[in-house]
Protein backbone atom coordinates (compact mmCIF):
# COMPACT_ATOMS: atom_id res chain seq x y z
CA UNK A 1 0.00 0.00 0.00
CA UNK A 2 2.70 2.34 0.89
CA UNK A 3 4.40 1.47 -1.97
CA UNK A 4 1.61 2.22 -4.09
CA UNK A 5 1.16 5.22 -2.94
CA UNK A 6 4.97 6.38 -3.29
CA UNK A 7 5.10 5.48 -6.88
CA UNK A 8 1.79 7.31 -7.49
CA UNK A 9 3.18 10.70 -6.21
CA UNK A 10 6.74 10.14 -7.79
CA UNK A 11 5.42 9.10 -11.02
CA UNK A 12 2.36 12.10 -10.81
CA UNK A 13 5.17 14.66 -9.68
CA UNK A 14 7.36 14.09 -12.58
CA UNK A 15 4.10 13.87 -14.94
CA UNK A 16 3.29 17.18 -13.39
CA UNK A 17 6.70 18.63 -14.27
CA UNK A 18 7.22 17.39 -17.63
CA UNK A 19 3.71 16.63 -19.14
CA UNK A 20 3.34 20.56 -20.20
CA UNK A 21 7.01 21.02 -21.01
CA UNK A 22 6.59 17.92 -23.29
CA UNK A 23 3.58 19.29 -24.96
CA UNK A 24 5.12 22.79 -25.77
CA UNK A 25 7.86 20.79 -27.45
CA UNK A 26 6.08 18.32 -29.39
CA UNK A 27 3.49 20.94 -30.41
CA UNK A 28 6.69 23.12 -31.56
CA UNK A 29 6.77 20.86 -34.48
CA UNK A 30 2.78 19.99 -34.75
CA UNK A 31 1.51 21.23 -38.13
CA UNK A 32 -2.11 21.84 -36.77
CA UNK A 33 -1.94 25.35 -34.95
CA UNK A 34 -4.03 24.43 -32.20
CA UNK A 35 -2.14 21.66 -31.21
CA UNK A 36 -5.33 19.39 -30.46
CA UNK A 37 -4.21 17.18 -32.55
CA UNK A 38 -1.39 15.59 -34.12
CA UNK A 39 -1.19 17.48 -37.58
CA UNK A 40 2.21 16.20 -39.16
CA UNK A 41 5.69 17.03 -38.53
CA UNK A 42 6.25 20.96 -39.79
CA UNK A 43 8.97 23.38 -39.23
CA UNK A 44 7.12 25.87 -40.52
CA UNK A 45 6.55 27.57 -36.40
CA UNK A 46 10.87 27.10 -36.32
CA UNK A 47 10.08 29.17 -39.13
CA UNK A 48 7.94 31.65 -38.50
CA UNK A 49 9.96 32.27 -35.11
CA UNK A 50 12.96 33.26 -36.97
CA UNK A 51 10.83 35.88 -38.43
CA UNK A 52 9.20 37.55 -35.94
CA UNK A 53 11.05 40.56 -36.15
CA UNK A 54 10.17 41.98 -33.07
CA UNK A 55 10.83 38.67 -31.02
CA UNK A 56 14.00 38.20 -32.45
CA UNK A 57 15.38 41.92 -31.65
CA UNK A 58 13.72 40.94 -28.12
CA UNK A 59 15.90 37.99 -27.68
CA UNK A 60 19.42 39.42 -28.73
CA UNK A 61 18.35 42.48 -26.27
CA UNK A 62 17.75 39.56 -23.58
CA UNK A 63 21.16 37.97 -24.32
CA UNK A 64 22.93 41.23 -24.17
CA UNK A 65 21.24 42.46 -20.79
CA UNK A 66 21.62 38.52 -19.18
CA UNK A 67 25.58 38.28 -20.26
CA UNK A 68 26.07 42.18 -18.95
CA UNK A 69 24.37 41.87 -15.69
CA UNK A 70 25.03 38.27 -15.01
CA UNK A 71 28.79 39.08 -15.15
CA UNK A 72 28.68 42.72 -12.87
CA UNK A 73 26.48 40.30 -10.77
CA UNK A 74 29.49 38.01 -10.35
CA UNK A 75 31.98 40.43 -9.76
CA UNK A 76 30.21 42.43 -7.47
CA UNK A 77 28.82 39.26 -5.80
CA UNK A 78 32.36 37.88 -5.60
CA UNK A 79 33.58 40.81 -4.09
CA UNK A 80 30.95 41.13 -1.68
CA UNK A 81 31.35 37.57 -0.40
CA UNK A 82 34.94 38.14 0.13
CA UNK A 83 34.39 41.08 2.31
CA UNK A 84 32.26 39.05 3.99
CA UNK A 85 34.61 36.21 4.05
CA UNK A 86 37.73 37.93 5.18
CA UNK A 87 37.19 41.69 6.27
CA UNK A 88 35.78 42.82 9.28
CA UNK A 89 34.11 46.69 8.42
CA UNK A 90 31.70 48.69 10.05
CA UNK A 91 28.55 47.16 8.98
CA UNK A 92 29.48 44.25 7.86
CA UNK A 93 25.96 42.61 9.70
CA UNK A 94 24.03 45.34 8.18
CA UNK A 95 25.36 44.38 4.48
CA UNK A 96 24.16 40.49 5.26
CA UNK A 97 20.83 42.11 6.41
CA UNK A 98 20.62 43.89 2.80
CA UNK A 99 21.35 41.24 1.01
CA UNK A 100 18.86 38.40 3.24
CA UNK A 101 16.44 40.95 2.84
CA UNK A 102 16.88 41.33 -1.03
CA UNK A 103 16.76 38.19 -1.29
CA UNK A 104 13.00 37.59 0.36
CA UNK A 105 11.59 40.45 -0.62
CA UNK A 106 8.86 39.36 -3.31
CA UNK A 107 9.60 40.91 -6.64
CA UNK A 108 7.06 42.86 -7.12
CA UNK A 109 8.24 44.71 -4.24
CA UNK A 110 11.95 45.00 -5.49
CA UNK A 111 9.94 46.34 -8.77
CA UNK A 112 7.88 49.12 -7.54
CA UNK A 113 11.03 50.32 -5.35
CA UNK A 114 13.15 50.04 -8.75
CA UNK A 115 11.18 52.08 -10.79
CA UNK A 116 10.56 55.07 -8.47
CA UNK A 117 14.47 54.91 -7.85
CA UNK A 118 14.78 55.12 -11.46
CA UNK A 119 12.11 57.82 -11.75
CA UNK A 120 13.68 59.74 -8.84
CA UNK A 121 16.95 59.93 -10.10
CA UNK A 122 15.84 60.38 -14.28
CA UNK A 123 17.31 56.98 -15.46
CA UNK A 124 15.80 56.26 -18.78
CA UNK A 125 13.45 53.11 -18.78
CA UNK A 126 15.52 51.06 -21.37
CA UNK A 127 18.67 48.85 -21.33
CA UNK A 128 20.28 50.95 -18.25
CA UNK A 129 17.53 50.52 -16.38
CA UNK A 130 17.22 46.96 -17.40
CA UNK A 131 21.10 46.15 -16.59
CA UNK A 132 20.79 47.62 -13.08
CA UNK A 133 17.54 45.99 -11.82
CA UNK A 134 18.73 42.61 -13.11
CA UNK A 135 22.23 43.07 -11.78
CA UNK A 136 21.11 44.00 -8.09
CA UNK A 137 18.49 41.60 -7.99
CA UNK A 138 20.78 38.54 -9.44
CA UNK A 139 23.97 40.07 -6.17
CA UNK A 140 22.85 38.17 -3.28
CA UNK A 141 22.59 34.56 -5.92
CA UNK A 142 26.20 35.10 -7.01
CA UNK A 143 26.97 36.23 -3.33
CA UNK A 144 25.66 33.17 -1.55
CA UNK A 145 27.32 30.73 -3.71
CA UNK A 146 30.32 32.36 -4.13
CA UNK A 147 30.09 32.71 -0.64
CA UNK A 148 29.56 28.89 0.11
CA UNK A 149 31.87 28.21 -1.49
CA UNK A 150 34.82 29.85 0.34
CA UNK A 151 33.16 28.46 3.81
CA UNK A 152 33.72 24.98 2.83
CA UNK A 153 37.92 26.17 2.82
CA UNK A 154 40.17 26.69 5.63
CA UNK A 155 40.76 30.24 6.09
CA UNK A 156 44.28 29.71 7.31
CA UNK A 157 45.21 28.32 3.86
CA UNK A 158 45.50 32.46 2.89
CA UNK A 159 46.97 33.18 6.10
CA UNK A 160 50.08 30.65 5.18
CA UNK A 161 50.35 32.56 1.99
CA UNK A 162 50.44 35.64 3.32
CA UNK A 163 52.97 34.24 5.93
CA UNK A 164 54.96 32.85 3.25
CA UNK A 165 55.59 36.20 2.39
CA UNK A 166 52.68 36.87 -0.87
CA UNK A 167 50.93 40.23 -0.88
CA UNK A 168 47.49 39.96 -0.21
CA UNK A 169 46.83 40.66 -4.00
CA UNK A 170 48.74 37.23 -4.85
CA UNK A 171 47.37 35.63 -1.87
CA UNK A 172 43.73 36.63 -2.99
CA UNK A 173 45.56 36.02 -7.40
CA UNK A 174 46.42 32.45 -6.24
CA UNK A 175 44.33 31.10 -3.90
CA UNK A 176 41.32 32.67 -3.42
CA UNK A 177 40.20 32.72 -6.89
CA UNK A 178 41.39 29.53 -8.38
CA UNK A 179 39.28 28.33 -4.82
CA UNK A 180 35.74 30.19 -5.90
CA UNK A 181 35.78 29.69 -9.44
CA UNK A 182 33.49 26.92 -10.28
CA UNK A 183 31.10 29.45 -7.63
CA UNK A 184 32.02 31.68 -10.10
CA UNK A 185 31.18 30.25 -13.11
CA UNK A 186 28.11 28.70 -11.62
CA UNK A 187 26.71 32.33 -10.20
CA UNK A 188 26.80 33.39 -13.57
CA UNK A 189 24.99 30.72 -15.11
CA UNK A 190 22.43 31.03 -11.93
CA UNK A 191 21.91 34.81 -12.94
CA UNK A 192 22.05 34.76 -16.64
CA UNK A 193 19.30 32.23 -16.30
CA UNK A 194 17.47 34.52 -13.51
CA UNK A 195 17.41 37.34 -15.71
CA UNK A 196 15.89 35.74 -18.77
CA UNK A 197 13.28 34.27 -16.53
CA UNK A 198 12.22 37.62 -14.79
CA UNK A 199 9.38 38.76 -15.72
CA UNK A 200 8.04 40.44 -13.08
CA UNK A 201 10.98 43.38 -12.32
CA UNK A 202 11.31 43.43 -16.53
CA UNK A 203 7.54 44.51 -16.26
CA UNK A 204 8.02 47.34 -14.47
CA UNK A 205 11.82 48.75 -15.50
CA UNK A 206 11.98 48.22 -19.24
CA UNK A 207 10.81 51.29 -21.71
CA UNK A 208 8.72 50.79 -25.50
CA UNK A 209 12.32 51.26 -26.77
CA UNK A 210 14.07 48.54 -25.85
CA UNK A 211 12.05 45.14 -25.31
CA UNK A 212 13.80 41.79 -23.78
CA UNK A 213 12.32 38.88 -24.54
CA UNK A 214 9.79 37.66 -21.23
CA UNK A 215 8.11 41.16 -21.73
CA UNK A 216 7.69 40.70 -25.54
CA UNK A 217 6.70 36.67 -25.14
CA UNK A 218 3.72 37.98 -22.11
CA UNK A 219 2.77 40.59 -24.37
CA UNK A 220 2.32 37.19 -26.97
CA UNK A 221 1.00 34.45 -24.76
CA UNK A 222 -1.91 37.29 -23.18
CA UNK A 223 -3.29 37.52 -26.58
CA UNK A 224 -3.75 33.86 -27.44
CA UNK A 225 -2.23 31.06 -29.14
CA UNK A 226 1.31 31.66 -30.98
CA UNK A 227 3.03 28.42 -31.92
CA UNK A 228 6.28 29.77 -32.27
CA UNK A 229 6.39 30.43 -28.45
CA UNK A 230 6.42 26.15 -28.37
CA UNK A 231 9.55 26.13 -31.01
CA UNK A 232 11.38 29.29 -27.87
CA UNK A 233 10.32 27.22 -25.56
CA UNK A 234 11.90 24.27 -27.20
CA UNK A 235 14.84 26.12 -27.96
CA UNK A 236 14.89 27.88 -24.23
CA UNK A 237 14.51 23.67 -22.88
CA UNK A 238 18.09 23.03 -24.69
CA UNK A 239 19.58 26.33 -23.24
CA UNK A 240 18.77 25.67 -19.75
CA UNK A 241 19.26 22.18 -19.93
CA UNK A 242 23.14 23.33 -21.16
CA UNK A 243 23.36 25.25 -18.45
CA UNK A 244 22.01 23.25 -16.13
CA UNK A 245 24.74 20.52 -16.81
CA UNK A 246 27.57 22.94 -16.97
CA UNK A 247 27.08 24.79 -14.13
CA UNK A 248 26.76 20.85 -12.78
CA UNK A 249 29.89 19.96 -13.93
CA UNK A 250 31.84 22.77 -13.26
CA UNK A 251 30.49 22.94 -9.41
CA UNK A 252 31.04 19.32 -8.38
CA UNK A 253 34.72 19.72 -10.05
CA UNK A 254 37.45 19.93 -7.41
CA UNK B 1 47.75 53.31 1.26
CA UNK B 2 49.14 49.50 1.74
CA UNK B 3 48.62 46.96 -1.19
CA UNK B 4 46.28 44.79 1.90
CA UNK B 5 44.01 48.16 2.59
CA UNK B 6 43.22 48.68 -1.23
CA UNK B 7 41.79 45.15 -1.51
CA UNK B 8 39.94 45.51 1.29
CA UNK B 9 38.92 48.71 0.20
CA UNK B 10 37.79 47.14 -3.45
CA UNK B 11 35.79 44.62 -1.97
CA UNK B 12 33.87 45.70 0.59
CA UNK B 13 33.22 49.60 -0.87
CA UNK B 14 31.58 48.81 -4.37
CA UNK B 15 29.29 46.25 -3.50
CA UNK B 16 28.30 48.43 -0.61
CA UNK B 17 27.57 51.40 -2.10
CA UNK B 18 26.11 49.11 -5.17
CA UNK B 19 23.38 47.76 -2.23
CA UNK B 20 22.65 51.33 -0.46
CA UNK B 21 22.22 52.66 -4.00
CA UNK B 22 19.87 50.56 -5.44
CA UNK B 23 18.67 48.59 -2.61
CA UNK B 24 18.17 50.51 0.67
CA UNK B 25 17.77 53.69 -0.74
CA UNK B 26 14.69 52.09 -3.26
CA UNK B 27 13.43 50.88 -0.32
CA UNK B 28 13.23 53.95 1.81
CA UNK B 29 11.50 55.70 -1.18
CA UNK B 30 9.19 52.79 -1.32
CA UNK B 31 8.42 53.70 2.24
CA UNK B 32 8.37 57.81 1.62
CA UNK B 33 6.00 57.56 -1.19
CA UNK B 34 3.48 55.01 0.71
CA UNK B 35 3.28 58.44 2.55
CA UNK B 36 2.66 60.82 -0.55
CA UNK B 37 -0.16 61.74 -2.15
CA UNK B 38 -1.54 61.17 -5.76
CA UNK B 39 -0.75 63.89 -8.24
CA UNK B 40 -1.81 63.34 -11.63
CA UNK B 41 0.90 64.92 -13.54
CA UNK B 42 3.84 64.24 -11.82
CA UNK B 43 2.75 61.12 -10.09
CA UNK B 44 3.59 62.21 -6.71
CA UNK B 45 2.89 64.96 -4.70
CA UNK B 46 5.01 65.25 -1.45
CA UNK B 47 2.18 65.85 1.29
CA UNK B 48 2.04 63.88 3.93
CA UNK B 49 -0.76 61.99 4.05
CA UNK B 50 -2.40 58.44 5.74
CA UNK B 51 -5.06 57.92 3.45
CA UNK B 52 -3.11 55.39 1.34
CA UNK B 53 -3.24 53.18 4.17
CA UNK B 54 -6.67 53.93 5.26
CA UNK B 55 -7.78 53.04 1.88
CA UNK B 56 -6.15 49.33 2.63
CA UNK B 57 -9.47 48.66 4.70
CA UNK B 58 -11.79 49.20 1.98
CA UNK B 59 -13.42 46.33 1.15
CA UNK B 60 -12.32 45.64 -1.75
CA UNK B 61 -8.72 45.46 -1.37
CA UNK B 62 -9.51 43.58 1.75
CA UNK B 63 -10.96 41.14 -0.65
CA UNK B 64 -7.61 40.98 -2.55
CA UNK B 65 -5.53 40.85 0.39
CA UNK B 66 -7.67 37.85 1.54
CA UNK B 67 -7.85 35.89 -1.90
CA UNK B 68 -4.02 36.36 -2.12
CA UNK B 69 -2.94 34.95 1.00
CA UNK B 70 -5.69 31.71 0.60
CA UNK B 71 -4.60 31.22 -2.75
CA UNK B 72 -0.79 31.55 -1.97
CA UNK B 73 -1.42 29.22 1.20
CA UNK B 74 -2.90 27.10 -0.47
CA UNK B 75 -0.27 26.52 -3.18
CA UNK B 76 2.23 26.48 -0.18
CA UNK B 77 0.16 23.60 1.49
CA UNK B 78 0.01 21.84 -1.68
CA UNK B 79 3.43 22.16 -2.18
CA UNK B 80 4.33 20.84 1.05
CA UNK B 81 1.82 17.95 0.94
CA UNK B 82 3.84 16.46 -2.30
CA UNK B 83 6.94 17.82 -1.78
CA UNK B 84 7.69 16.36 2.01
CA UNK B 85 6.83 12.74 0.83
CA UNK B 86 8.98 13.36 -2.31
CA UNK B 87 11.85 14.93 -0.77
CA UNK B 88 12.09 11.78 1.53
CA UNK B 89 12.04 9.83 -1.12
CA UNK B 90 14.69 11.16 -2.64
CA UNK B 91 16.84 10.44 0.10
CA UNK B 92 16.26 7.55 0.25
CA UNK B 93 17.55 6.69 -3.17
CA UNK B 94 20.94 5.35 -4.22
CA UNK B 95 23.78 8.06 -4.89
CA UNK B 96 23.17 7.90 -8.69
CA UNK B 97 19.58 7.74 -8.93
CA UNK B 98 19.59 10.90 -6.55
CA UNK B 99 21.38 12.59 -8.48
CA UNK B 100 19.00 11.96 -11.48
CA UNK B 101 15.95 13.16 -9.91
CA UNK B 102 17.18 16.04 -8.60
CA UNK B 103 18.48 17.34 -11.89
CA UNK B 104 14.79 16.21 -13.12
CA UNK B 105 13.69 18.77 -10.33
CA UNK B 106 16.20 21.49 -11.02
CA UNK B 107 15.76 21.79 -14.95
CA UNK B 108 11.92 22.95 -14.87
CA UNK B 109 13.63 25.63 -11.76
CA UNK B 110 16.24 26.91 -14.67
CA UNK B 111 13.58 26.68 -17.81
CA UNK B 112 11.72 30.13 -18.51
CA UNK B 113 8.63 29.87 -15.94
CA UNK B 114 6.09 32.12 -18.22
CA UNK B 115 6.50 29.64 -20.98
CA UNK B 116 5.88 26.70 -18.47
CA UNK B 117 2.98 28.75 -17.64
CA UNK B 118 1.96 28.93 -21.24
CA UNK B 119 2.06 25.48 -20.88
CA UNK B 120 -0.18 25.02 -18.17
CA UNK B 121 -2.84 27.50 -20.02
CA UNK B 122 -2.52 25.09 -23.24
CA UNK B 123 -3.18 22.28 -21.56
CA UNK B 124 -5.81 23.45 -19.62
CA UNK B 125 -7.76 25.31 -21.77
CA UNK B 126 -10.88 24.47 -23.62
CA UNK B 127 -9.15 22.80 -26.56
CA UNK B 128 -6.58 22.14 -24.27
CA UNK B 129 -5.10 18.09 -23.57
CA UNK B 130 -7.29 17.89 -20.44
CA UNK B 131 -10.82 18.22 -22.24
CA UNK B 132 -9.62 16.55 -25.48
CA UNK B 133 -8.88 13.04 -23.93
CA UNK B 134 -11.91 13.03 -21.58
CA UNK B 135 -14.28 14.32 -24.39
CA UNK B 136 -12.16 11.97 -26.23
CA UNK B 137 -12.93 8.86 -23.88
CA UNK B 138 -16.51 9.85 -23.51
CA UNK B 139 -16.16 11.30 -19.48
CA UNK B 140 -18.11 14.18 -20.12
CA UNK B 141 -20.33 15.56 -23.13
CA UNK B 142 -18.24 19.18 -23.06
CA UNK B 143 -15.04 20.38 -22.73
CA UNK B 144 -14.90 21.55 -18.86
CA UNK B 145 -14.47 25.21 -17.74
CA UNK B 146 -10.94 24.80 -15.81
CA UNK B 147 -8.90 27.94 -17.58
CA UNK B 148 -10.00 31.28 -16.02
CA UNK B 149 -10.05 29.73 -12.22
CA UNK B 150 -8.82 30.28 -9.13
CA UNK B 151 -8.18 26.86 -9.62
CA UNK B 152 -6.15 27.29 -12.38
CA UNK B 153 -3.99 29.57 -10.57
CA UNK B 154 -3.31 28.09 -8.28
CA UNK B 155 -2.38 25.14 -10.39
CA UNK B 156 0.18 27.29 -12.04
CA UNK B 157 1.97 28.46 -9.18
CA UNK B 158 2.07 25.05 -7.97
CA UNK B 159 3.62 23.98 -11.18
CA UNK B 160 6.26 26.93 -10.92
CA UNK B 161 6.94 26.94 -7.17
CA UNK B 162 7.35 23.29 -6.49
CA UNK B 163 11.02 23.15 -7.05
CA UNK B 164 11.57 25.77 -4.50
CA UNK B 165 9.79 23.55 -2.03
CA UNK B 166 11.58 20.39 -2.54
CA UNK B 167 14.89 21.72 -2.76
CA UNK B 168 15.38 23.12 1.33
CA UNK B 169 13.18 20.39 2.70
CA UNK B 170 15.50 17.79 0.70
CA UNK B 171 18.87 19.27 2.11
CA UNK B 172 17.10 19.23 5.58
CA UNK B 173 15.92 15.96 5.32
CA UNK B 174 19.37 15.11 4.11
CA UNK B 175 20.82 16.04 7.14
CA UNK B 176 18.94 14.04 9.37
CA UNK B 177 20.86 11.14 11.38
CA UNK B 178 19.00 8.16 10.23
CA UNK B 179 20.46 6.00 13.40
CA UNK B 180 17.88 8.53 15.32
CA UNK B 181 15.16 7.21 13.52
CA UNK B 182 16.63 3.39 14.07
CA UNK B 183 16.68 4.16 17.98
CA UNK B 184 13.60 5.45 17.92
CA UNK B 185 11.97 2.66 16.05
CA UNK B 186 14.14 -0.49 18.27
CA UNK B 187 12.40 1.77 21.26
CA UNK B 188 9.44 0.73 19.75
CA UNK B 189 8.39 4.13 18.13
CA UNK B 190 5.45 3.27 15.40
CA UNK B 191 6.38 4.77 11.83
CA UNK B 192 3.50 7.46 12.70
CA UNK B 193 5.67 8.48 15.28
CA UNK B 194 8.98 8.48 14.46
CA UNK B 195 7.52 10.92 12.15
CA UNK B 196 5.70 12.88 14.02
CA UNK B 197 7.88 13.35 16.79
CA UNK B 198 11.59 12.99 15.07
CA UNK B 199 11.42 14.10 11.46
CA UNK B 200 9.05 16.84 11.56
CA UNK B 201 10.41 18.76 14.73
CA UNK B 202 14.29 18.14 12.79
CA UNK B 203 13.55 18.98 10.20
CA UNK B 204 11.00 22.30 11.07
CA UNK B 205 13.58 24.50 9.58
CA UNK B 206 13.37 23.35 6.08
CA UNK B 207 9.48 23.20 6.16
CA UNK B 208 9.22 26.58 7.04
CA UNK B 209 11.97 27.95 4.61
CA UNK B 210 10.41 26.24 2.01
CA UNK B 211 6.78 27.49 2.86
CA UNK B 212 7.94 30.85 2.75
CA UNK B 213 9.83 30.85 -0.23
CA UNK B 214 6.68 29.38 -2.42
CA UNK B 215 4.34 31.22 -0.49
CA UNK B 216 6.27 35.00 -0.57
CA UNK B 217 6.65 35.69 -4.20
CA UNK B 218 3.24 33.73 -4.94
CA UNK B 219 1.18 36.66 -3.95
CA UNK B 220 3.15 38.52 -6.56
CA UNK B 221 3.43 36.39 -9.12
CA UNK B 222 0.76 38.72 -11.08
CA UNK B 223 1.73 37.11 -14.71
CA UNK B 224 0.32 33.49 -13.44
CA UNK B 225 -2.92 35.07 -12.17
CA UNK B 226 -3.34 37.13 -15.82
CA UNK B 227 -2.47 34.39 -17.64
CA UNK B 228 -4.55 30.96 -15.67
CA UNK B 229 -7.45 33.43 -13.79
CA UNK B 230 -8.29 35.85 -16.84
CA UNK B 231 -8.84 39.60 -16.16
CA UNK B 232 -9.49 39.57 -12.46
CA UNK B 233 -7.99 40.60 -9.43
CA UNK B 234 -6.82 37.70 -7.93
CA UNK B 235 -3.32 38.52 -6.43
CA UNK B 236 -1.76 41.18 -4.39
CA UNK B 237 0.56 41.24 -7.35
CA UNK B 238 -1.95 42.17 -9.84
CA UNK B 239 -3.63 45.39 -7.96
CA UNK B 240 0.06 46.50 -7.12
CA UNK B 241 1.13 46.26 -11.26
CA UNK B 242 -2.41 47.72 -12.13
CA UNK B 243 -2.22 51.14 -10.16
CA UNK B 244 1.56 51.42 -11.03
CA UNK B 245 1.27 50.58 -15.51
CA UNK B 246 -2.65 51.30 -15.31
CA UNK B 247 -4.39 53.90 -12.33
CA UNK B 248 -1.32 55.65 -11.78
CA UNK B 249 -1.57 55.71 -8.09
CA UNK B 250 2.16 55.33 -7.37
CA UNK B 251 1.49 56.29 -3.65
CA UNK B 252 -1.37 53.41 -3.02
CA UNK B 253 0.77 50.69 -4.75
CA UNK B 254 3.24 51.76 -2.82
CA UNK B 255 1.35 51.27 0.49
CA UNK B 256 0.01 47.70 -0.61
CA UNK B 257 3.44 46.96 -1.14
CA UNK B 258 4.44 47.39 2.27
CA UNK B 259 1.69 46.18 3.74
CA UNK B 260 2.54 43.30 1.65
CA UNK B 261 6.47 43.64 3.57
CA UNK B 262 4.86 43.83 6.91
CA UNK B 263 2.90 40.74 6.30
CA UNK B 264 6.31 38.87 5.06
CA UNK B 265 8.28 40.52 8.32
CA UNK B 266 5.21 39.47 10.45
CA UNK B 267 5.75 35.46 8.66
CA UNK B 268 9.38 35.82 9.07
CA UNK B 269 9.36 36.42 12.91
CA UNK B 270 7.59 33.45 13.15
CA UNK B 271 10.23 31.54 11.39
CA UNK B 272 12.93 32.97 13.50
CA UNK B 273 10.90 31.78 16.29
CA UNK B 274 10.00 28.37 15.72
CA UNK B 275 14.25 28.25 14.42
CA UNK B 276 14.86 29.34 17.85
CA UNK B 277 12.68 27.15 19.72
CA UNK B 278 13.87 24.11 17.76
CA UNK B 279 17.53 25.44 18.60
CA UNK B 280 19.07 24.68 15.27
CA UNK B 281 21.32 26.25 13.00
CA UNK B 282 20.74 26.29 9.12
CA UNK B 283 17.74 27.06 7.76
CA UNK B 284 17.11 29.71 5.05
CA UNK B 285 20.35 30.73 4.69
CA UNK B 286 22.32 27.17 3.62
CA UNK B 287 18.94 25.89 2.72
CA UNK B 288 17.34 27.86 -0.28
CA UNK B 289 19.09 26.73 -3.02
Amino acid sequence: MIRLCKWVLVSGVFLYLYVPIAVLVVNGFNANKFGNYWGGFSLKWFDKLLNNQNLMDAAGHSLVVASTSATLATVLGALGAIALYRYRFRGKQFMGGLVFVEMMAPDIVLAIAFLLMFMALGVALGFWSLLIAHTTFCVPFTLITVYSRLNNFDVSVLDAARDLGATEWTAVRKVLLPMSAPALISGWLLSFTLSLDDVIISSFVSGPGYEILPIRVYSMVKLGISPEINVLAAIMLLLSLTLIVLSQWILNRK
Amino acid sequence: MKQTDVFRWVSVVPVNLWLWLWVLLPTLMLVAVSFATREPEDLIEWTLTFDNYARLSDSLYITVFWDSLWLAGITALLCLAAGFPFAWWLTRLQPRWRALALFLIIIPFWTNSLIRTYAIKLILGKQGIINNVLLGIGVIDAPLDMLYTPGAVICGLVYILFPFMVLPLYSNLEKLDQSLLEAARDLGASRLQVLRKIVIPLTMPGIVAGVLIVFLPAMGMFYIADLLGGAKNLLLGNIIKNQFLSSMDWPFGSAISIAMIVLMGLLMLAYFQAAKRINRSGGIHDSTL
